[in-house]
């Protein structure tokens, strides 16, 4: 049950460079906390899930503004860019299209006008919807304090709903994502109730890359979202899909694998068991889509 | 409808443009100088006896001007608080239901009245809820008022009224032979079916401001969708005259029945009163979806008999509608005209029950009762056209009740277009053609909707440049200002915008019932033709002596009146009006109309829903959506088809995704986010198909429109789910879930 009510005073800054923020950053309290789009930071002040004190508004801050992409470097996606930025920037519709699916669902287009995937990331839902598809690219976070910054595998990002590795102090600056390799694609796909304005009752991304030679998959990565504490990768499942050239029944095979490595919790959304299913279904669907973009299965 | 020349034609709101840039005035926006700001405690527990309230630190904080609890409320000095329906009850000795009001704070700032709400010390004994209806009903469940028993609607009162009850209302109907009937039969069906509360969806959450002038008068600024009774009812809060009361109408953002309750207004006017300042009280959304009130879960029961031809020869239903934890807003009482209405059926028994239990009380939401009722009928006629392998429509038009017939009530059908509509839809249906998809499927159902009838005044100004000024007093909540300035135009034969329609307050406008029942148009429409009327018969007399003619040789155009056709005989009404007004003038022209109950002019909506299921996830999805209605006369077509196409976005929500989630009567789903109404992506352009079969009592023909349409949504849906799967849910919201449990059990068996 929640419980709106008025937000308590708190110190509003909005610093105009990187350094600055980490300065602020540096001497203010752990009740500060840092303002990207705010979707997710208000509605927690005005639930009184937090009080912070001071609130940093980061998104004058140039450098985290960046959105650059190319082939060596791969992406850098400054942690103040809205997510409907991403989703026209027209290398990531060329070259992350798993990426582009995954933040054109977040809200709406009222929400993804100021949200970000930083924001989305450092708030850590278990049902982060950009979170799979980023899991399954590979990407890291990067994150500075004023003792200097820091790389983080977004592998080891995540700890516990609500809770990132970013330490006292810290700030994200950009994610990295690496430049899909060739001959490689990926999907993601989420269930929810209602068309927008959902949360994922659970989210899948699935990412493929194969071996051109011999038709086998080179490598294979799965990310649940919504069926654990954070979003997690179906390690046992993309082992076992890893190598192999893929047919229908294989893709069942992973799919119920993945189904049986979820942890999920019943909830006002939808039941553990459901939400198994929709494992199952959604594993198998984001599969099929991204083989078939390879061109593996009709 | 070359007939007229406004009434008839589509056009845009006249409120419109005020509200799309932001200048309409609603509750919220009423600013007073001092004013203060008033915040609710509201109790935490389901059930529970108030061991002790402490209020004194919360009055010590600085900037708290007031602190009210029950025992403050004048109205409960000389009644039960029961009496006082539709408004928030302060607890007294016990509390029944989580949300229920305990104490309220004036302040001088909303935080400080937020503090002072933290501030106050409350003690509870918690008491063994009563969560389910069926559970309540029982003889040994203890009467959660030890003093309440039922109430007999439409049947005479019998032993059981002489022991407390948790029953609040009963009703039985009795036609014909019920056993005979059955024995009749060639196929009886028996099913249960289930619902949720659910949240009308109103975007405005409810606020009020009240303020007290020096001659002691309350006046309050609150969304109520009838000011005359709101000012009855807080009059009676505040033990006071009605004339000691004054409601100011303001802007209401959607009210769907759900705004007759006056969830802050009584309770902000005992603040002002106590701290002789303004003050104001505004709900979050979380305290709108706990405890201002929804509508009813329900527990439907029926049993339906048929011969193997389709025929219905017998039918009896048993309706349990959750109360929640206060009893006077009674489902019951719709139960009998609206249940079983539509069909000709010979033999039939309807029983229907309000139940207490331990959960939000509930109110009314358009055509209260009825759609629950008529997903239990319209799902068992669409599962009985499936066993006798007939078309749906089909059953539905040989068993359709006509002209004459006798409803369940008593009451004698008047003309009525129900198998106009049916047929409407049949050849829409036929011109659409069937579903080709695997996982595609259709479904139809009726919604029958008898409306309520009711009395209006109007007051019909002419002005001296030929302008009219109407003044009513009933609130705009569903377009009526405009509709109705349509039917002055057309009266007087002047465009539109010469038309001005005041909602005036309680103090200045003629008595106005509450806008609710899809009696405004129906009704008021009357009361102002009447006035048109009369002010039209002094201008014909003015005119008369003007050319020394006759009275009645005058008729009314383009804003004139002309006698017989002569060009030299004419005047403008606008050059009367100026006259009448002069030193020497038989003083203004004022028409005055009014009117008393009408006989109902009910209607049947017909719904048609194709979906798509996701057999693998249980999702649906709205491909497209029809409703047949007969609308009698639709004065403002667009305004009638967004009627439609609102209701059935409101019964496709209901259907498919809303209802209160309830944690040991606690409800969980508290946010727009986990109180999911669909959005504009999850419904597909719905098509209106307006029936114009007159009615014999409404002016041009008119007939109740907004409520009818929202009635078979919930059936239409099921059937349609049914049709794609084969899986028949009977209990709301089919949410993807229950369809996917309803196909693994397919599988199973
Ligand atoms: C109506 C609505 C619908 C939504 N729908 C979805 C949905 O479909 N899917 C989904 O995944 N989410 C959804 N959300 C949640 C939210 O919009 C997203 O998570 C969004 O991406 C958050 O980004 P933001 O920039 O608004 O974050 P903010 O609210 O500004 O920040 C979120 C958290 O991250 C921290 N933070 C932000 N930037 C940094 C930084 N640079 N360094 C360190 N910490 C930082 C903040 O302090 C805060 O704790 C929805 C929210 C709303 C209100």
């Amino acid at each position: 049950m929640t419980s709106i009510r008025s937000i308590d005073r708190f110190e509003y800054r909005a610093p105009g460079s990187l350094d600055e923020t980490l300065d602020i950053l540096k001497t203010s309290g752990t009740d500060a906390k840092v303002l990207a789009g705010g979707t997710d930071l208000i509605l927690q002040m005005k639930q009184g899930l937090i009080r912070p004190s001071l609130v940093v508004d980061v998104k004058k801050v140039p450098e985290l503004n960046r959105l650059e992409w190319d082939e060596v470097g791969g992406l850098h996606v400054g942690a103040v860019v809205p997510l409907n930025k991403l989703a026209t920037f027209p290398a990531i519709l060329e070259r992350y299209n798993i990426l582009a699916q995954a933040c054109s669902v977040i809200g709406s287009a009222q929400v993804r006008n100021r949200g970000t995937m930083a924001g989305n990331i450092c708030n850590a839902a278990p049902s982060a919807d950009s979170a799979p598809a980023l899991l399954c690219l590979g990407a890291g976070a990067v994150v500075a304090s004023s003792n200097g910054a820091r790389s983080i595998d977004l592998n080891d990002f995540f700890v516990a709903p609500g809770e990132t590795a970013i330490g006292d102090g810290e700030l994200m600056v950009e994610i990295e994502v690496p430049t899909p390799p060739p001959h490689s694609a990926g999907c993601y796909i989420r269930h929810t109730t209602r068309e927008e304005m959902d949360i994922a009752v659970v989210g899948v991304a699935s990412f493929l890359t194969l071996s051109p030679q011999d038709k086998t998959l080179k490598e294979a990565r799965i990310a649940l979202g919504a069926v654990a504490p954070t979003p997690v990768r179906a390690h046992g499942a993309e082992a076992f899909l890893t190598g192999k050239s893929v047919t229908p029944d294989i893709i069942e095979e992973v799919a119920e694998k993945a189904a049986a490595e979820a942890n999920p919790i019943s909830d006002l959304r939808g039941s553990a068991e459901y939400r198994r299913e929709l494992v199952r279904v959604l594993v198998r669907r984001t599969l099929r889509e991204s083989c078939s973009e390879l061109g593996l299965i009709e | 409808m070359a007939k007229y020349s406004v009434v008839g034609k589509r056009v845009p709101r006249i409120d419109a443009l005020n509200k799309v840039t932001g200048t309409a005035v609603y509750s919220g926006d009423v600013i007073l100088p001092d004013m203060l700001y008033g915040k609710v405690l509201r109790n935490p527990h389901t059930h529970a006896i108030i061991q002790r309230l402490d209020v004194t630190k919360a009055q010590a904080l600085e900037g708290v001007k007031a602190v009210i609890t029950a025992s403050d409320v004048p109205g409960y000095q000389s009644r039960s608080p029961l009496l006082l329906a539709e408004m928030p009850h302060l607890a007294q000795e016990k509390v029944t239901y989580a949300g229920q009001p305990v104490a309220v704070v004036a302040a001088t700032s909303i935080e400080i009245a937020e503090k002072a709400v933290d501030l106050i010390e409350v003690e509870y004994e918690e008491l063994p809820p009563i969560l389910d209806v069926l559970e309540s009903m029982k003889p040994e469940t203890p009467p959660i008022y030890p003093d309440l028993y039922t109430n007999f609607i439409a049947s005479p009162p019998s032993d059981e009224d002489s022991t407390p009850s948790n029953i609040a209302y009963h009703m039985v109907i009795n036609r014909g032979d019920l056993e005979a009937g059955f024995k009749e039969a060639d196929l009886i069906l028996e099913n249960t079916f289930r619902t949720q509360p659910v949240h009308h969806g109103y975007l405005e959450p409810f606020a009020a401001v009240a303020s007290v002038d020096m001659g002691g008068k309350v006046i309050v600024w609150t969304q109520s969708q009838g000011v005359f009774t709101a000012r009855q009812m807080i009059a009676a809060f505040l033990d006071l005259p009605a004339s000691r009361v004054n409601l100011v109408p303001v802007e209401i953002g959607g009210a769907f029945g759900g705004k007759s309750f006056l969830a802050l207004a009584p309770l902000c006017a005992l603040l002002a009163l106590k701290t002789g300042r303004p003050v104001r009280m505004e709900m979050s959304r979380d305290e709108v979806i706990k405890a201002a009130r929804p509508a009813p879960g329900s527990v439907t029961t029926i049993k339906m008999g048929v011969t193997k031809e389709g025929y219905i020869t017998a039918a009896s239903i048993s309706l349990i509608y959750d109360a929640g934890g206060f009893p006077e807003m009674s489902h019951t009482m719709f139960a009998r005209g609206n249940t079983l209405s539509h069909y000709k059926i010979p033999n039939l028994k309807i029983e229907a029950f309000d139940v207490l239990t331990n959960k939000v009380p509930v109110t009314y939401y358009r055509a209260p009762g009825t759609p629950q009722n008529h997903f239990a009928v319209e799902s068992q006629m669409d599962l009985i056209a499936r066993v006798l392998d007939m078309d749906p429509l089909q059953l539905r038009i040989q068993n359709i009740a006509v002209e004459g017939d006798t409803a369940p009530s008593g009451e004698i059908l008047p003309k009525v277009g129900y198998k106009e509509t049916l047929e409407r839809m049949a050849e829409y249906l036929k011109e659409k053609g069937s579903l080709q998809g695997d996982d595609q499927g259709r479904g139809v159902a009726c919604g029958f909707w008898h409306g309520a009838t009711v009395t209006f005044g109007a007051y019909v100004h002419i002005n001296i440049d030929g302008s009219v000024t109407l003044v009513v007093g009933v609130t705009d909540v569903s377009g009526s200002r405009t509709s109705i300035a349509q039917i002055v135009a057309e009266e007087f034969g002047i465009p539109m915008e010469s038309v001005s329609v005041v909602v005036g307050d309680t103090d200045t406008a003629p008595w106005a019932s509450p806008s609710v029942g899809s009696q405004t148009i129906y009704s008021l429409s009357q009361a102002v033709y009447r006035a048109c009327q009369d002010a039209k018969e002094q201008l014909r007399h003015l005119a008369a002596a003007r050319f020394e003619v006759e009275a009645s040789g005058f008729e009314f155009a383009n804003g004139r009146l002309i006698f017989q056709g002569d060009a030299e005989k004419s005047i403008a009404i606008g050059s009367l009006a100026r006259y009448s007004i002069s030193f020497r003038g038989a003083g203004p022209v004022v028409g005055r109309g009014s009117i008393g109950g009408l006989p109902p002019a009910p209607s049947v909506a017909v719904h048609a829903a194709d979906v798509e299921i996701d057999k693998e996830t249980g999702k649906v999805k709205v491909l497209s959506y029809a409703v047949a209605q007969d609308v009698g006369l639709a004065v403002n077509p667009l305004s009638v088809e967004g009627q439609i196409q609102g209701a059935v976005t409101q019964g496709i929500g209901w259907a498919l995704m809303e209802g209160y989630q309830f944690d040991q009567g606690k409800v969980q789903n508290d946010t727009l986010l986990d109180y999911r109404m669909p959005t504009a992506t999850d419904v597909p352009m719905i098509d209106a198909l307006l029936v114009e079969v007159g009615s014999d009592s409404g002016i041009y023909g008119i007939r109740h429109v907004g409520e009818p349409p929202i009635v078979g949504a919930l059936a239409a849906i099921a059937n349609a789910i049914q049709s794609a799967t084969g899986v028949r849910i009977k209990e709301l919201p089919m949410t993807p879930e229950a369809i996917l449990n309803g196909l693994k059990e397919q599988n199973k068996s």
